[in-house]
């Protein structure tokens, strides 16, 4: 097995708006896959990738109800990650900036989501082996 | 840890957060304690230069009572101590001279930046 590592990603994009997201999400899941501890620190409009109150919709082009069409969720996605770091012996710790949270009145978030601030960056930033930071371009 | 923050992309909703938000999340950091240095590059020389006023936005009957000041920012960021590098090309490629900037900056030429970096532990290019 892989030596355990930390490692902190700081991620910008807001939900449904780019490609930028799914790399980052796929980044945490070969880490979240070897057990890793996952710090993210979400800022901007990152903060609703794990809104609660994200929807599944029906898709007329598809031709498929809400059901069929099991449309993609972040909040799933993110979930997911937390599950299956735990089942491997890591764990993500997912903190939301505060005020970009209040900024877009997301508050409501999922389960294992915190808030934070800038200086709790600093402490996973201090703390990790290693950062990655996903800006938005 | 010393951590070098790039800052590339420029006025990304600066108007609306009456910052840039790498800028203020740069002087966050540094009020939590962080150990930083800033490079701009790119489109974002321009945080640099003297005399900008995003001043009088109104949308309807909503005003944009207090406008972006990033140039200032920049400025106080480095009287708190953080080294603020800009990019001799991209400075030079947008016209512009060394007296359209703030005082204070470290050029830093294209040959430069891998030296820059290799200073830094870290480098988060934002």
């Amino acid at each position: 097995m892989a030596e355990k590592k930390t490692l902190t990603f700081a991620v910008m994009d807001a939900a449904y708006e780019n490609a930028r997201t799914t790399t980052a999400l796929r980044l945490m899941d070969i880490a979240a896959r070897r057990g890793y501890d996952i710090n993210v620190f979400a800022y901007e409009g990152a903060v609703t990738l794990p809104f609660s109150k994200q929807s599944p919709h029906p898709n007329a082009v598809h031709g498929r109800d809400a059901d069929q069409e099991d449309h993609p969720l972040p909040r799933k996605f993110i979930a997911g990650l937390m599950k299956t770091a735990k089942e491997k012996g890591g764990k993500v710790d997912w903190i939301n900036c505060g005020l970009c949270v209040d900024e877009r009145g997301v508050a409501e978030a999922i389960e294992g989501v915190r808030r934070g601030s800038p200086g709790d960056l600093v402490k996973c930033a201090q703390s990790s082996d290693n950062t990655l930071v996903i800006g938005t371009r | 840890m010393k951590t070098l923050n790039i800052i590339e992309t420029a006025y990304r909703a600066t108007i609306e957060e009456q910052d840039d938000t790498i800028v203020w999340i740069t002087h966050a950091m540094k009020g939590a304690g962080a150990d930083l240095s800033v490079l701009l590059r790119g489109n974002a020389v321009n945080y640099a230069v003297k005399g900008q006023d995003a001043s009088g936005l109104s949308f309807g009957s909503e005003k944009q009572t207090h406008p972006p000041m990033i140039a200032e920012d920049v400025a106080a960021l480095m009287k708190k101590g953080v080294a603020v590098y800009i990019a001799e090309e991209d400075v030079a490629a947008r016209g512009l001279e060394r007296t359209d900037l703030i005082e204070g900056l470290k050029p830093v030429s294209r040959a430069g930046i891998a030296k820059l970096f290799d200073e830094h532990d870290q480098i988060w290019n934002w």
